[in-house]
Protein backbone atom coordinates (compact mmCIF):
# COMPACT_ATOMS: atom_id res chain seq x y z
CA UNK A 1 0.00 0.00 0.00
CA UNK A 2 2.68 2.38 -0.20
CA UNK A 3 3.98 4.31 -2.51
CA UNK A 4 6.99 3.80 -4.03
CA UNK A 5 8.75 4.98 -7.08
CA UNK A 6 10.21 2.36 -9.22
CA UNK A 7 13.33 2.47 -10.98
CA UNK A 8 12.15 4.05 -13.64
CA UNK A 9 10.52 7.02 -11.36
CA UNK A 10 7.13 5.29 -12.18
CA UNK A 11 5.44 5.02 -9.12
CA UNK A 12 3.82 1.89 -7.95
CA UNK A 13 1.40 1.21 -5.15
CA UNK A 14 2.41 -1.63 -3.04
CA UNK A 15 -0.07 -4.14 -2.44
CA UNK A 16 -1.49 -3.80 -5.84
CA UNK A 17 -2.37 -7.61 -6.73
CA UNK A 18 -2.82 -8.61 -2.88
CA UNK A 19 -6.10 -9.61 -2.80
CA UNK A 20 -7.81 -10.01 -6.72
CA UNK A 21 -10.85 -11.01 -5.72
CA UNK A 22 -11.85 -8.00 -2.98
CA UNK A 23 -9.96 -5.75 -5.59
CA UNK A 24 -12.59 -6.93 -8.37
CA UNK A 25 -15.57 -6.69 -5.95
CA UNK A 26 -14.58 -2.57 -4.95
CA UNK A 27 -14.18 -2.76 -9.01
CA UNK A 28 -17.70 -3.76 -9.62
CA UNK A 29 -18.99 -1.34 -6.99
CA UNK A 30 -17.20 1.92 -8.92
CA UNK A 31 -18.92 0.84 -11.53
CA UNK A 32 -22.33 1.04 -9.75
CA UNK A 33 -21.68 3.84 -7.92
CA UNK A 34 -20.58 5.69 -11.66
CA UNK A 35 -24.00 4.51 -12.79
CA UNK A 36 -25.96 6.77 -9.88
CA UNK A 37 -26.01 3.60 -7.34
CA UNK A 38 -26.02 5.88 -4.11
CA UNK A 39 -25.80 2.77 -1.77
CA UNK A 40 -22.31 1.75 -3.75
CA UNK A 41 -21.31 5.19 -3.75
CA UNK A 42 -21.56 5.21 0.17
CA UNK A 43 -20.59 2.22 0.85
CA UNK A 44 -17.36 2.73 -1.30
CA UNK A 45 -16.98 6.14 0.95
CA UNK A 46 -16.59 3.78 3.95
CA UNK A 47 -14.10 1.65 2.56
CA UNK A 48 -12.04 4.85 1.72
CA UNK A 49 -12.80 5.93 5.72
CA UNK A 50 -11.29 2.34 7.08
CA UNK A 51 -8.29 3.27 5.00
CA UNK A 52 -5.65 0.60 3.92
CA UNK A 53 -5.44 -1.59 1.36
CA UNK A 54 -9.30 -1.44 0.45
CA UNK A 55 -8.67 2.23 -0.02
CA UNK A 56 -6.42 1.95 -2.17
CA UNK A 57 -8.14 -0.10 -4.39
CA UNK A 58 -10.26 1.79 -4.55
CA UNK A 59 -7.94 5.14 -5.57
CA UNK A 60 -6.81 3.35 -8.30
CA UNK A 61 -10.05 2.76 -9.81
CA UNK A 62 -10.27 7.16 -9.53
CA UNK A 63 -7.14 7.75 -10.30
CA UNK A 64 -7.59 7.77 -14.62
CA UNK A 65 -10.52 10.68 -14.18
CA UNK A 66 -9.98 14.08 -15.39
CA UNK A 67 -11.23 16.38 -12.68
CA UNK A 68 -13.63 18.79 -13.76
CA UNK A 69 -16.22 19.04 -10.60
CA UNK A 70 -16.06 22.07 -8.80
CA UNK A 71 -15.38 22.58 -5.10
CA UNK A 72 -16.84 24.79 -2.58
CA UNK A 73 -15.64 24.80 1.34
CA UNK A 74 -17.34 26.42 4.39
CA UNK A 75 -15.49 27.05 7.27
CA UNK A 76 -15.45 29.00 10.29
CA UNK A 77 -15.52 28.84 14.42
CA UNK A 78 -18.12 26.38 16.24
CA UNK A 79 -21.85 27.57 15.93
CA UNK A 80 -20.73 30.08 13.64
CA UNK A 81 -24.16 28.96 11.54
CA UNK A 82 -22.14 26.65 8.88
CA UNK A 83 -24.65 24.03 9.01
CA UNK A 84 -27.28 25.86 8.98
CA UNK A 85 -26.13 28.16 5.75
CA UNK A 86 -25.03 25.04 3.77
CA UNK A 87 -28.83 23.84 4.22
CA UNK A 88 -29.86 27.21 2.61
CA UNK A 89 -27.03 27.44 -0.02
CA UNK A 90 -28.13 23.75 -0.92
CA UNK A 91 -31.51 25.90 -1.56
CA UNK A 92 -30.24 27.75 -3.93
CA UNK A 93 -27.81 25.53 -5.70
CA UNK A 94 -30.58 23.00 -6.62
CA UNK A 95 -33.18 26.10 -7.32
CA UNK A 96 -30.13 26.27 -9.75
CA UNK A 97 -30.72 22.80 -11.69
CA UNK A 98 -27.53 21.90 -9.85
CA UNK A 99 -26.86 18.38 -8.59
CA UNK A 100 -24.98 18.98 -5.46
CA UNK A 101 -22.71 16.27 -2.84
CA UNK A 102 -22.00 17.58 0.51
CA UNK A 103 -19.09 16.27 2.84
CA UNK A 104 -19.99 17.42 6.65
CA UNK A 105 -17.20 17.31 8.79
CA UNK A 106 -17.43 17.06 12.44
CA UNK A 107 -15.03 15.81 15.22
CA UNK A 108 -13.98 12.27 16.76
CA UNK A 109 -13.63 12.18 20.44
CA UNK A 110 -9.77 12.25 21.22
CA UNK A 111 -10.73 9.97 24.61
CA UNK A 112 -13.48 7.22 22.91
CA UNK A 113 -12.91 7.91 19.16
CA UNK A 114 -16.51 8.43 18.86
CA UNK A 115 -18.50 10.85 17.07
CA UNK A 116 -21.51 12.70 17.67
CA UNK A 117 -21.95 14.07 13.64
CA UNK A 118 -25.10 16.52 14.20
CA UNK A 119 -24.58 18.40 10.67
CA UNK A 120 -27.80 16.95 9.38
CA UNK A 121 -29.79 18.11 12.11
CA UNK A 122 -29.45 21.73 10.33
CA UNK A 123 -30.10 20.33 6.41
CA UNK A 124 -34.08 18.67 6.52
CA UNK A 125 -34.93 20.82 3.50
CA UNK A 126 -32.92 18.76 1.35
CA UNK A 127 -32.52 15.45 3.12
CA UNK A 128 -34.52 13.20 0.65
CA UNK A 129 -33.86 15.31 -2.57
CA UNK A 130 -32.35 12.95 -5.27
CA UNK A 131 -30.48 15.99 -6.24
CA UNK A 132 -28.50 16.36 -2.51
CA UNK A 133 -26.31 13.79 -1.12
CA UNK A 134 -24.97 14.57 2.10
CA UNK A 135 -22.46 12.19 4.07
CA UNK A 136 -21.61 12.94 7.53
CA UNK A 137 -17.57 12.75 8.35
CA UNK A 138 -16.28 12.32 11.45
CA UNK A 139 -12.51 13.41 11.80
CA UNK A 140 -10.97 10.51 13.34
CA UNK A 141 -7.77 12.27 14.16
CA UNK A 142 -7.31 14.44 11.87
CA UNK A 143 -6.22 18.13 12.99
CA UNK A 144 -6.76 19.99 10.00
CA UNK A 145 -10.56 20.63 10.05
CA UNK A 146 -11.24 17.76 7.58
CA UNK A 147 -11.23 13.88 8.05
CA UNK A 148 -8.35 11.54 6.23
CA UNK A 149 -10.43 10.38 3.95
CA UNK A 150 -12.61 13.81 2.61
CA UNK A 151 -9.66 14.40 0.18
CA UNK A 152 -10.60 10.48 -1.55
CA UNK A 153 -14.24 10.88 -1.00
CA UNK A 154 -14.35 14.33 -2.87
CA UNK A 155 -12.50 12.70 -5.88
CA UNK A 156 -14.97 9.50 -5.52
CA UNK A 157 -18.01 12.19 -5.37
CA UNK A 158 -16.54 13.56 -8.86
CA UNK A 159 -15.38 10.50 -10.50
CA UNK A 160 -19.61 9.99 -9.87
CA UNK A 161 -20.03 12.87 -11.59
CA UNK A 162 -21.26 15.03 -9.28
CA UNK A 163 -20.26 18.41 -10.77
CA UNK A 164 -20.99 20.94 -7.50
CA UNK A 165 -19.19 19.47 -4.26
CA UNK A 166 -19.62 21.49 -0.74
CA UNK A 167 -17.27 20.46 2.06
CA UNK A 168 -18.29 21.49 5.31
CA UNK A 169 -15.35 21.57 7.99
CA UNK A 170 -15.09 21.31 11.08
CA UNK A 171 -15.97 23.89 13.76
CA UNK A 172 -12.25 25.84 13.72
CA UNK A 173 -10.02 28.16 15.24
CA UNK A 174 -7.33 29.96 13.31
CA UNK A 175 -4.94 27.21 11.76
CA UNK A 176 -6.86 24.53 10.78
CA UNK A 177 -6.84 25.00 6.78
CA UNK A 178 -6.87 21.92 5.07
CA UNK A 179 -9.51 23.42 3.24
CA UNK A 180 -7.81 25.63 1.55
CA UNK A 181 -5.75 23.00 -0.22
CA UNK A 182 -8.65 21.04 -0.82
CA UNK A 183 -11.36 23.34 -2.01
CA UNK A 184 -11.55 25.54 -5.46
CA UNK A 185 -13.91 28.76 -3.14
CA UNK A 186 -13.10 28.99 0.10
CA UNK A 187 -15.88 30.61 2.22
CA UNK A 188 -15.32 31.61 6.23
CA UNK A 189 -18.33 32.03 8.26
CA UNK A 190 -18.00 34.83 10.72
CA UNK A 191 -20.62 36.57 13.09
CA UNK A 192 -21.31 39.79 14.69
CA UNK A 193 -19.38 40.33 17.49
CA UNK A 194 -16.67 37.81 16.48
CA UNK A 195 -13.61 40.07 17.16
CA UNK A 196 -11.96 43.07 16.19
CA UNK A 197 -9.30 44.41 13.83
CA UNK A 198 -6.21 42.94 15.08
CA UNK A 199 -8.38 39.49 15.08
CA UNK A 200 -8.97 40.48 10.96
CA UNK A 201 -5.79 40.65 10.47
CA UNK A 202 -4.14 37.60 12.21
CA UNK A 203 -2.82 35.34 10.18
CA UNK A 204 -4.37 31.84 9.49
CA UNK A 205 -8.15 31.27 8.43
CA UNK A 206 -8.63 35.20 7.65
CA UNK A 207 -6.07 34.84 4.79
CA UNK A 208 -7.77 31.72 2.92
CA UNK A 209 -10.99 33.11 2.55
CA UNK A 210 -12.47 33.60 -1.13
CA UNK A 211 -15.71 34.75 0.62
CA UNK A 212 -16.55 35.96 4.26
CA UNK A 213 -19.99 35.33 5.32
CA UNK A 214 -20.84 37.38 8.21
CA UNK A 215 -23.63 35.16 9.46
CA UNK A 216 -26.82 36.28 11.83
CA UNK A 217 -26.42 39.34 10.16
CA UNK A 218 -29.81 40.36 12.81
CA UNK A 219 -27.78 40.33 15.69
CA UNK A 220 -26.20 43.44 17.64
CA UNK A 221 -22.48 44.29 16.34
CA UNK A 222 -22.80 43.90 12.22
CA UNK A 223 -21.30 46.97 11.12
CA UNK A 224 -18.63 46.91 13.58
CA UNK A 225 -17.46 43.54 12.60
CA UNK A 226 -18.08 44.65 8.61
CA UNK A 227 -15.65 47.61 8.93
CA UNK A 228 -13.00 45.72 10.89
CA UNK A 229 -13.28 43.30 8.19
CA UNK A 230 -13.07 45.71 5.62
CA UNK A 231 -10.01 47.37 7.36
CA UNK A 232 -8.23 44.02 7.11
CA UNK A 233 -8.87 43.63 3.84
CA UNK A 234 -8.04 47.30 2.66
CA UNK A 235 -4.43 46.67 1.50
CA UNK A 236 -5.48 43.55 -0.70
CA UNK A 237 -5.77 44.76 -4.57
CA UNK A 238 -9.41 45.17 -5.76
CA UNK A 239 -9.34 42.35 -7.52
CA UNK A 240 -8.32 39.61 -4.97
CA UNK A 241 -10.49 41.06 -2.35
CA UNK A 242 -12.55 38.60 -0.70
CA UNK A 243 -16.56 39.61 -0.90
CA UNK A 244 -18.24 40.36 1.89
CA UNK A 245 -21.77 39.16 2.42
CA UNK A 246 -24.85 39.55 5.36
CA UNK A 247 -26.65 36.03 5.61
CA UNK A 248 -29.26 35.22 8.25
CA UNK A 249 -28.86 31.58 7.39
CA UNK A 250 -31.86 30.26 9.89
CA UNK A 251 -34.16 32.83 7.56
CA UNK A 252 -32.42 31.75 4.38
CA UNK A 253 -31.86 35.30 3.81
CA UNK A 254 -28.97 36.09 2.31
CA UNK A 255 -28.58 33.07 0.58
CA UNK A 256 -29.21 33.86 -2.93
CA UNK A 257 -26.13 36.84 -2.62
CA UNK A 258 -23.63 33.90 -1.61
CA UNK A 259 -24.51 31.92 -4.39
CA UNK A 260 -23.66 34.32 -6.61
CA UNK A 261 -21.16 35.29 -5.00
CA UNK A 262 -19.66 31.64 -5.62
CA UNK A 263 -20.49 32.18 -8.69
CA UNK A 264 -18.69 35.31 -9.67
CA UNK A 265 -15.68 33.56 -7.66
CA UNK A 266 -15.18 30.52 -9.99
CA UNK A 267 -15.54 32.85 -13.15
CA UNK A 268 -12.75 34.89 -11.81
CA UNK A 269 -10.41 32.41 -10.88
CA UNK A 270 -11.19 30.07 -14.20
CA UNK A 271 -11.17 33.24 -16.26
CA UNK A 272 -7.55 34.20 -14.70
CA UNK A 273 -5.96 31.11 -14.91
CA UNK A 274 -5.80 30.54 -11.18
CA UNK A 275 -8.12 27.96 -10.78
CA UNK A 276 -5.75 25.56 -12.45
CA UNK A 277 -2.69 26.40 -9.99
CA UNK A 278 -5.10 26.11 -7.17
CA UNK A 279 -5.53 22.67 -8.12
CA UNK A 280 -2.31 21.70 -8.80
CA UNK A 281 -1.91 22.51 -4.91
CA UNK A 282 -4.80 20.54 -4.51
CA UNK A 283 -3.20 17.54 -5.38
CA UNK A 284 0.29 18.37 -4.19
CA UNK A 285 -1.44 18.67 -1.08
CA UNK A 286 -3.25 15.02 -1.64
CA UNK A 287 -0.40 13.29 -2.41
CA UNK A 288 1.36 14.45 0.79
CA UNK A 289 -1.34 13.84 2.73
CA UNK A 290 -1.67 10.41 1.00
CA UNK A 291 2.08 9.39 1.77
CA UNK A 292 1.70 10.81 5.33
CA UNK A 293 -1.09 8.77 6.25
CA UNK A 294 0.81 5.71 5.09
CA UNK A 295 3.88 6.57 7.29
CA UNK A 296 1.82 7.47 10.03
CA UNK A 297 0.51 3.93 9.93
CA UNK A 298 4.00 2.79 9.69
CA UNK A 299 4.56 4.54 13.17
CA UNK A 300 2.22 2.80 14.90
CA UNK A 301 2.84 -0.20 14.05
CA UNK A 302 6.99 0.91 15.16
CA UNK A 303 5.38 2.16 18.36
CA UNK A 304 3.74 -0.91 18.96
CA UNK A 305 6.70 -2.95 18.71
CA UNK A 306 9.95 -3.07 21.51
CA UNK A 307 12.23 -1.40 19.69
CA UNK A 308 10.51 1.96 20.68
CA UNK A 309 10.53 0.42 24.59
CA UNK A 310 13.90 -0.49 24.59
CA UNK A 311 15.15 3.01 22.85
CA UNK A 312 12.78 4.58 25.90
CA UNK A 313 14.58 2.39 28.32
CA UNK A 314 17.65 3.13 27.06
CA UNK A 315 17.24 6.98 27.36
CA UNK A 316 15.74 6.47 30.69
CA UNK A 317 19.37 4.69 31.93
CA UNK A 318 21.39 7.93 30.57
CA UNK A 319 22.67 5.50 27.75
CA UNK A 320 21.87 7.62 24.78
CA UNK A 321 20.38 11.01 23.79
CA UNK A 322 17.03 11.86 22.26
CA UNK A 323 18.72 13.07 18.39
CA UNK A 324 20.29 9.68 19.05
CA UNK A 325 17.13 7.49 19.48
CA UNK A 326 15.23 8.97 17.07
CA UNK A 327 17.77 7.77 14.61
CA UNK A 328 17.93 4.52 15.54
CA UNK A 329 13.64 4.69 14.92
CA UNK A 330 13.89 6.50 12.05
CA UNK A 331 16.27 3.42 10.41
CA UNK A 332 13.07 1.00 11.84
CA UNK A 333 11.15 3.12 10.34
CA UNK A 334 12.58 3.14 6.90
CA UNK A 335 13.10 -0.89 7.20
CA UNK A 336 9.45 -1.73 8.22
CA UNK A 337 8.30 0.51 5.12
CA UNK A 338 10.53 -1.32 3.05
CA UNK A 339 9.78 -4.86 4.54
CA UNK A 340 8.17 -7.23 2.48
CA UNK A 341 5.21 -7.70 4.64
CA UNK A 342 4.09 -4.74 3.54
CA UNK A 343 4.57 -5.07 -0.53
CA UNK B 1 -14.89 -3.70 21.62
CA UNK B 2 -14.65 -2.76 17.80
CA UNK B 3 -16.95 0.08 17.76
CA UNK B 4 -14.53 2.20 16.03
CA UNK B 5 -15.93 3.53 12.65
CA UNK B 6 -19.37 1.45 13.81
CA UNK B 7 -22.16 4.50 12.13
CA UNK B 8 -25.57 4.63 13.94
CA UNK B 9 -28.09 6.46 12.30
CA UNK B 10 -30.37 7.96 15.53
CA UNK B 11 -33.54 10.00 14.02
CA UNK B 12 -36.86 11.16 15.78
CA UNK B 13 -40.10 10.35 13.81
CA UNK B 14 -42.47 11.73 16.78
CA UNK B 15 -43.58 15.30 16.39
CA UNK B 16 -43.22 15.62 20.31
CA UNK B 17 -40.27 18.32 21.59
CA UNK B 18 -38.86 15.46 23.74
CA UNK B 19 -35.39 15.98 22.82
CA UNK B 20 -34.02 14.25 25.98
CA UNK B 21 -33.65 10.98 25.49
CA UNK B 22 -32.42 10.58 22.07
CA UNK B 23 -29.62 13.00 23.27
CA UNK B 24 -28.78 11.14 26.42
CA UNK B 25 -28.48 7.57 24.30
CA UNK B 26 -26.26 9.39 21.12
CA UNK B 27 -23.97 10.37 23.68
CA UNK B 28 -23.78 7.48 25.85
CA UNK B 29 -23.21 5.76 22.09
CA UNK B 30 -20.86 8.29 21.46
CA UNK B 31 -18.64 7.62 24.73
CA UNK B 32 -18.73 3.67 23.82
CA UNK B 33 -16.84 4.63 20.18
CA UNK B 34 -19.70 4.91 17.38
CA UNK B 35 -20.12 7.53 14.76
CA UNK B 36 -23.74 8.51 15.84
CA UNK B 37 -25.50 10.15 12.69
CA UNK B 38 -27.95 12.52 14.36
CA UNK B 39 -30.76 13.74 11.99
CA UNK B 40 -33.17 15.23 14.42
CA UNK B 41 -36.69 15.11 13.73
CA UNK B 42 -37.25 13.64 10.17
CA UNK B 43 -40.01 11.73 7.80
CA UNK B 44 -39.45 8.71 6.88
CA UNK B 45 -38.18 9.27 3.60
CA UNK B 46 -35.11 11.08 5.05
CA UNK B 47 -34.57 8.60 7.40
CA UNK B 48 -34.30 6.05 4.55
CA UNK B 49 -32.33 8.04 2.51
CA UNK B 50 -29.83 9.09 5.39
CA UNK B 51 -29.48 4.88 5.78
CA UNK B 52 -28.52 4.97 2.69
CA UNK B 53 -26.11 7.32 2.13
CA UNK B 54 -24.66 7.38 5.72
CA UNK B 55 -23.67 3.94 5.33
CA UNK B 56 -24.77 3.05 8.89
CA UNK B 57 -24.85 0.02 10.42
CA UNK B 58 -27.46 0.25 12.78
CA UNK B 59 -30.22 2.83 12.95
CA UNK B 60 -32.21 3.77 16.54
CA UNK B 61 -35.81 5.54 16.50
CA UNK B 62 -37.23 7.90 18.70
CA UNK B 63 -40.84 7.11 17.91
CA UNK B 64 -42.58 9.33 20.95
CA UNK B 65 -45.42 7.70 20.64
CA UNK B 66 -46.30 7.93 17.06
CA UNK B 67 -46.30 4.02 15.69
CA UNK B 68 -47.44 4.92 12.92
CA UNK B 69 -44.96 7.02 11.29
CA UNK B 70 -42.22 4.64 13.05
CA UNK B 71 -43.61 1.88 11.38
CA UNK B 72 -43.98 3.51 7.84
CA UNK B 73 -39.68 4.48 8.74
CA UNK B 74 -38.67 0.63 9.93
CA UNK B 75 -40.95 -0.91 6.60
CA UNK B 76 -38.80 2.23 4.21
CA UNK B 77 -35.23 1.38 5.67
CA UNK B 78 -36.45 -2.26 6.00
CA UNK B 79 -36.60 -2.15 1.86
CA UNK B 80 -33.51 -0.12 1.14
CA UNK B 81 -31.59 -1.90 3.54
CA UNK B 82 -32.59 -4.94 4.47
CA UNK B 83 -29.61 -5.87 6.28
CA UNK B 84 -29.35 -3.05 8.58
CA UNK B 85 -30.99 -3.81 12.11
CA UNK B 86 -33.59 -1.07 13.36
CA UNK B 87 -34.02 -0.42 17.36
CA UNK B 88 -36.70 2.22 18.86
CA UNK B 89 -37.01 3.82 21.85
CA UNK B 90 -39.24 6.79 23.48
CA UNK B 91 -42.79 6.39 24.38
CA UNK B 92 -44.27 3.12 23.69
CA UNK B 93 -47.29 1.83 24.10
CA UNK B 94 -47.43 -1.37 25.12
CA UNK B 95 -49.78 -2.59 22.41
CA UNK B 96 -47.05 -0.65 20.09
CA UNK B 97 -44.20 -2.72 21.95
CA UNK B 98 -45.44 -6.01 20.42
CA UNK B 99 -46.53 -4.76 17.05
CA UNK B 100 -42.57 -3.46 16.97
CA UNK B 101 -41.23 -6.33 18.31
CA UNK B 102 -43.41 -8.46 16.02
CA UNK B 103 -41.78 -6.58 12.99
CA UNK B 104 -38.41 -7.82 14.35
CA UNK B 105 -36.78 -4.49 15.74
CA UNK B 106 -35.58 -4.14 19.17
CA UNK B 107 -37.54 -1.95 22.18
CA UNK B 108 -36.20 0.14 24.77
CA UNK B 109 -38.85 1.85 26.68
CA UNK B 110 -38.82 4.63 29.22
CA UNK B 111 -36.61 3.37 32.12
CA UNK B 112 -34.39 1.16 29.94
CA UNK B 113 -31.11 1.38 31.46
CA UNK B 114 -28.50 3.27 29.35
CA UNK B 115 -25.72 0.84 29.24
CA UNK B 116 -28.21 -2.35 28.02
CA UNK B 117 -28.95 0.15 24.75
CA UNK B 118 -24.97 0.84 24.45
CA UNK B 119 -24.85 -3.55 24.71
CA UNK B 120 -27.63 -3.90 22.37
CA UNK B 121 -26.00 -1.31 19.63
CA UNK B 122 -22.83 -3.32 20.53
CA UNK B 123 -24.33 -6.28 19.76
CA UNK B 124 -26.00 -5.25 16.56
CA UNK B 125 -23.82 -3.63 14.83
CA UNK B 126 -21.72 -6.40 15.17
CA UNK B 127 -18.91 -5.05 17.59
CA UNK B 128 -18.64 -7.06 20.11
Amino acid sequence: MLLRCGLRGQPEILGAGMNPELEQQLQGELERARKGDRGALARLISVLERGGYGAACVERGLSARAADSYTVGITGAPGAGKSTLVNALLGEMVADAQRVALLAVDPSSPLSRGALLGDRVRMHSHAASPAVFIRSMASRGQLGGLAVATRSARRLLEACGWPLIMIETVGVGQVELDVASTTDTVVVVLNPGWGDEVQANKAGLMEVADIFVINKADKAGLEATRRDLEGALASLPQQRRPAIVETVATEGRGAVDLWAAICAHRQAIEESGELRERRLGQLRAELRGFVEAHLEVALDELFATDCADLQLAAIGRGAVDMPAAGDVLLAELWSLVNSPKRR
Amino acid sequence: MKTAGKRILMAKTGLDGHWRGPTVVAKALRDAGFEVIMIGMARPEEVMQASIDEDVDLVGLNIGGHVDVAVRAIGMVREARPEVPIFVGGVVPPHAKRKLESLGVEVYPPGSQLPDIVAAAVRLTGAA
